[in-house]
């Protein structure tokens, strides 16, 4: 589902805010699906999440230190995206108890590519300069990450079709 | 995290407890946790002061995962408990969690009367169409020819449709909402908690175990063409003609919630005692 | 008691009529002037079927001494008309002493009534009623009926003021003493005079019950009607908004049950009224208010089951599904009240042990003692109410952390820094979810301990009397039982009354011990399965020998045949 645009904020600052937010938000959903693997036993791709997460949270770290924030910034509205969620944020719902490494981070992948859309479009846009000129840099930055993770995804095992398949039937609990 | 939600004095985080999930990973459930929890801290409301109620089932799970007052009961039975809850402790917000077997199949008669009494409730429903907790069953809201041991070809039986049942009986504040957009279930959840009297918040939230075809259902929702509206009219025409995937706010009513008799001032219970005494009128 | 016309202690008394004859109204007035005049008295009522109208019967016994009970047989049987009475025979025992008055224009006593050998006389209720403007016939009835047990006049019509609209008094008490006047020319069952006594009460079981709930601080309530629990959640919705609580109506008893354990849960002593097809109901979330050590209260009015039964009659057979009728090992609180006016003290008790064990409580009332209304010693309660052992914040709070009491500190909702959920999954300390078979057996351990320590003193039981014979009873069995203790003490036969008001946890100990010496014992019940005896044999580990008289409701015991079996037993014994 997709909703308006929100009317686009002028300031720099508000920019970097947003970016940040994206960034946080990625940095908890990778965690939350780590710890959601792990109690189910997957740990490879807890692992897999947790690295994510890690990654994600260099980036934002960065952002911390480039706007001289001592801490979280302010918001100055509760904003929507153009996505459901933030664009760098995995949903709920691609998880699966057997998946394997490659497919978190086919995840990722998808996470990265919509977070280089969102930054072009600005970058592209008609936002004040200083604003279309960070997003151009975090554009190229999502870009590398993109680029990385297809790399990584060369170098783990590509899972085989009947990866979900599971002889035993689901447990019946309450 | 720390989230740059600088309004709450709390975090969605700080609404979350360190017991972790039993949920499939991909559970549509998952969502709804984070945007309750995202929704408490919009309100700026305290873990403490805020109790989550719910019955039985993966859905009605929740209350433990919060860092609430959480009221895990018996099947189908969360709209009472939380009705007495509420009733004795106004003081408190009182969430109510359930799904569709929960809700509208064990429970159903007692969101006929929740929704009529208007209690100052929000009810979260969180509809998979299918009892997931039990292996996969259908349920009130399951597809008529959706196959299963239980019901081999289907059970021939046409769905059950909460939103315009709630309507007819009474429900102050009526929307739906998709677990697959968190924040867009947060905001319509903080909306149902600020909405005076019985709010309900059925949300499609798919069970990827018993019903992994709902993995599409993200495709099926989009936001409903038209605002709220307070008219009990309109609202029925448009649920009726409703196919089950517009979100948001569909009915926001404007009924006085519940209201419990109160004494300005308290007698001691022995004064109760005159009724009985055997003395003269008057006396 | 059988004593001679003008030394009477004790006189029973039917007023009989169909829908519209006022024979309820004359039956609380003659109530409340027996009451005004110093005696005790309880008033019963029977009714046919029909809704509205039809036959219908007050029952009274007026005595010069403290009973709640039936006495063996109807004194007197007045009758305003005869359409269809005799269908109360079996409720209505006369005997050759007994006096059965009619209306000559009413027609024949009906055959049931007359082959009983009692005297039969004629007052023309109706002829009397309408010489006097506005009079009617049920008003002379009753004056005839306060002349025949020897009233003072006086007293009839002090109540007469007191209950009495305007409109009507004049005419009511014309109608009274025209009707006094009459009994001079019948025969007299004349009590012997007694004295007003101070701090007495004219209430119904019911009505106690619900006093005593509020009594002990219970603050909120939900109730879903159901005969004859009925007048016990009508009488609360003012009273308990006087004290500062709220009442709910549910939807059904699935709802009023769940609603209890909602508000308790949120720090409110909470309780609901049913009878037996409300209990049967509920029994699923009592059960969660025994794992997730919830405190509640619910009193059963128990009625003549199984199913819908007889709705308006009393049984003991819910205590079966009192004791036992919760999955799992659930255990909880029965007690039973074993007068009317323990009403109030055992469910004032009730809230007590609930709300300090954190534990469901059931009191099995039953509709004799809730829908009887009688003179009582103004019952004495505890004057504090208990206070819910509560937690206070902490960071490393355990709701449902291993004491050695079993109890553990109840977080309040609104506190800061104790958070949990209550849960009837099985769970671990810190209330969450496990199915480690280690923390279900200190939990189901911590649960049983709670009752298992749990201290009663002597309020178990209500323990009379020496003998090497005793009757073991509860409930509404109490009253005949003890009058048929009295009567046997009379003949010079010593025996004890053991009436058990706490029946779980059961208290074997305490039992052996008001038995000490005791070589036989007849327990009594009004059930057709003997649930108290079999429950006695199986919790109690009676060392005596061990005799039943039971059977199923509706009729009440009447002392003679608990005297009759006390007779069979020594008999044997000789
Ligand atoms: C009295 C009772 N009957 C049956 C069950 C078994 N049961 C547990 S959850 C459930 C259905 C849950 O379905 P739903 O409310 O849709 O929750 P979901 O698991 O789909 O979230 C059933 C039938 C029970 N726990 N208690
Ligand atoms: S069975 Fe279905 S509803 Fe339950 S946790 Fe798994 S996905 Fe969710
Ligand atoms: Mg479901």
């Amino acid at each position: 589902m997709t909703r308006k645009r929100p009317q686009p904020k002028g300031a720099y600052a508000d920019f970097m805010a947003r970016a940040y937010a994206m960034e946080l938000e990625a940095v908890e959903r990778y965690a939350q699906f780590a710890e959601q693997l792990d109690s189910h036993n997957n740990r490879d791709v807890a692992e897999m999440f947790r690295k994510l997460s890690k990654v994600e949270a260099l980036h934002a770290k960065r952002i911390l230190e480039e706007m001289g924030w001592p801490s979280v910034p302010a918001l100055p509205v509760a904003f929507a995206w153009e996505t459901p969620e933030a664009p760098e944020t995995a949903p709920f719902e691609s998880l699966h108890y057997l998946m394997q490494p490659w497919h978190a981070l086919e995840i990722a992948l998808q996470c990265e590519v919509q977070a280089q859309r969102y930054f072009e479009e600005i970058a592209a846009g008609k936002a004040p300069k200083q604003v279309r000129e960070a997003a151009a840099e975090m554009a190229e930055e999502e870009r590398e990450h993109v680029k990385l993770i297809r790399d990584w995804m060369k170098k783990v095992p590509k899972p085989p079709a009947d990866w979900d398949r599971d002889p035993d039937p689901p447990r019946m609990s309450e | 995290m720390n989230a740059p939600l600088q309004a709450a004095p709390l975090t969605a985080k700080e609404f979350k407890s360190d017991y972790k999930p039993v949920w499939c990973p991909g559970c549509g459930d998952y969502s709804v946790l984070a945007a309750v929890t995202k929704a408490l801290a919009n309100l700026a409301l305290r873990p403490e002061n805020v109790a989550v109620v719910s019955g039985i089932g993966c859905s009605s799970r929740i209350p433990a995962y919060t860092s609430c007052y959480g009221f895990h009961g018996v099947h189908g039975r969360s709209l009472p408990a939380a009705t007495g809850l509420k009733v004795a402790r106004p003081d408190l917000t009182v969430l109510v969690a359930s799904g569709d077997g929960d809700g509208y199949s064990i429970g159903g008669n007692h969101f006929l009367h929740a929704c009529r009494r208007n209690i100052d409730l929000t009810y979260i429903v969180m509809d998979n169409h299918v009892y997931g907790m039990t292996k996969g069953q259908p349920s009130p809201t399951t597809e008529p020819d959706w196959s299963s041991k239980l019901a081999p070809g289907g059970t021939g039986l046409r769905e059950f449709h909460p939103l315009v049942i709630a309507l007819a009986s009474g429900a102050n504040f009526i929307a739906r909402a998709f677990s697959g957009d968190p924040n867009g279930t947060a905001a319509l959840i903080e909306q149902a908690v600020r909405h005076p009297g019985f709010s309900f918040v059925e949300v499609l939230s798919p069970c990827v175990t018993f019903r992994p075809e709902q993995r599409a259902w993200k495709e099926r929702a989009r936001p409903a063409p038209v605002g709220p509206t307070d008219d009990p009219a309109r609202a029925a025409r448009r649920l009726m003609t409703d196919d089950g995937f517009n979100i948001g706010v569909l009915y926001q009513g404007k009924r006085a919630p519940y209201g419990v008799p109160v004494a300005a001032k308290h007698a001691a219970p022995e004064s109760l005692a005159a009724g009985f005494a055997l003395k003269e009128v008057g006396a | 008691m059988h004593d001679t016309a003008a030394s009477r202690d004790s006189v029973s008394l039917a007023l009989a009529g169909s829908g519209g004859a006022g024979v309820m109204t004359a039956g609380n007035l003659l109530l409340e002037a027996a009451a005004l005049a110093g005696y005790c008295a309880i008033m019963t009522r029977t009714s046919g079927p029909q809704i509205r109208g039809g036959e219908a019967a007050a029952m009274l016994r007026i005595a010069t001494f403290p009973t709640d009970g039936q006495d063996d047989r109807v004194d007197v049987l007045a009758a305003i008309d005869w359409q269809n009475v005799q269908r109360f025979a079996a409720e209505l025992p006369l005997a050759a002493g007994s006096v059965i008055l009619g209306d000559p224009e009413q027609g024949q006593v009906p055959e049931v009534f007359a082959r009983s050998g009692a005297q039969q006389a004629q007052v023309p209720l109706r002829k009397l009623a309408k010489g006097i403007a506005d009079g009617w016939p049920n008003m002379v009835a009753l004056g005839v009926l306060a002349g025949l047990v020897g009233l003072p006049a006086e007293a009839l019509e002090r109540a007469l003021r007191r209950s009495m609209k305007k409109k009507g008094l004049e005419a009511g008490l014309a109608a009274a003493k025209l009707g006094m006047a009459q009994a001079a020319g019948l025969p007299s069952y004349a009590l012997r005079p007694a004295q007003p006594r101070a701090g007495q009460w004219l209430v119904t079981g019911n009505e106690a019950a619900g006093y005593g709930a509020l009594h002990a601080g219970v603050r909120f309530v939900a109730a879903y009607p159901i005969t004859p629990a009925t007048e016990l959640l009508e009488w609360l919705p003012p009273a308990i908004v006087k004290v500062g609580g709220a009442m709910v109506q549910a939807e059904d008893e699935l709802a009023s049950i769940n609603m209890i354990l909602g508000a308790s849960y949120g720090g409110v002593p909470s309780l609901t009224a049913t009878s037996g097809p409300g209990l049967a109901l509920m029994t699923e979330s009592i059960g969660l208010g025994v794992a997730a050590e919830i405190p509640i209260v619910v009193v059963d009015v128990m009625r003549t089951g199984p199913s819908t039964g007889i709705a308006t009659k009393a049984e003991q057979a819910d205590l079966n599904i009192a004791l036992y009728g919760m999955h799992g090992d659930a255990p909880h609180v029965v007690l039973a009240p074993n007068s009317l006016a323990d009403c109030a003290n055992a469910t004032a008790w009730a809230v007590q042990i609930a709300e300090s064990l954190q534990v469901p409580a059931i009191v099995l009332s039953d509709q004799y003692f809730g829908q009887a209304r009688g003179v009582v010693e103004a019952p004495v309660l505890p004057q504090t109410i208990f206070p819910r052992n509560r937690a206070t914040g902490s960071d490393t709070y355990k709701r449902y952390a291993i004491t050695e009491s079993g109890v553990s500190p109840m977080a309040i909702p609104g506190t800061r820094g104790t958070t949990y959920t209550a849960d009837g999954l099985e769970h671990n300390e810190r209330g969450l979810p496990s199915s480690q078979a280690a923390d279900h057996l200190a939990q189901v351990e911590k649960r049983a301990r709670k009752l298992a320590q749990f201290d009663p003193g002597e309020d178990w039981a209500t323990v009379e009397g020496e003998g090497d014979t005793a009757i073991l009873t509860f409930g509404s069995c109490t009253g005949p039982a003890r009058e048929a203790l009295a009567r046997a003490r009379a003949d010079g036969a010593q025996a004890r009354l053991v009436s058990v008001r706490l029946l779980s946890p059961a208290q074997p100990e305490r039992l052996k011990r008001a038995l000490q010496g005791v070589k036989r014992v007849l327990v009594v019940e009004q059930n057709h399965g003997g649930q108290f005896l079999r429950y006695l044999r199986a919790d109690c580990e009676l060392q005596c020998e061990t005799h039943s008289l039971r059977r199923p409701g509706p009729l009440p015991f009447r002392p003679a045949e608990i005297l009759a079996a006390l007779g069979r037993l020594r008999r044997r014994a000789a």
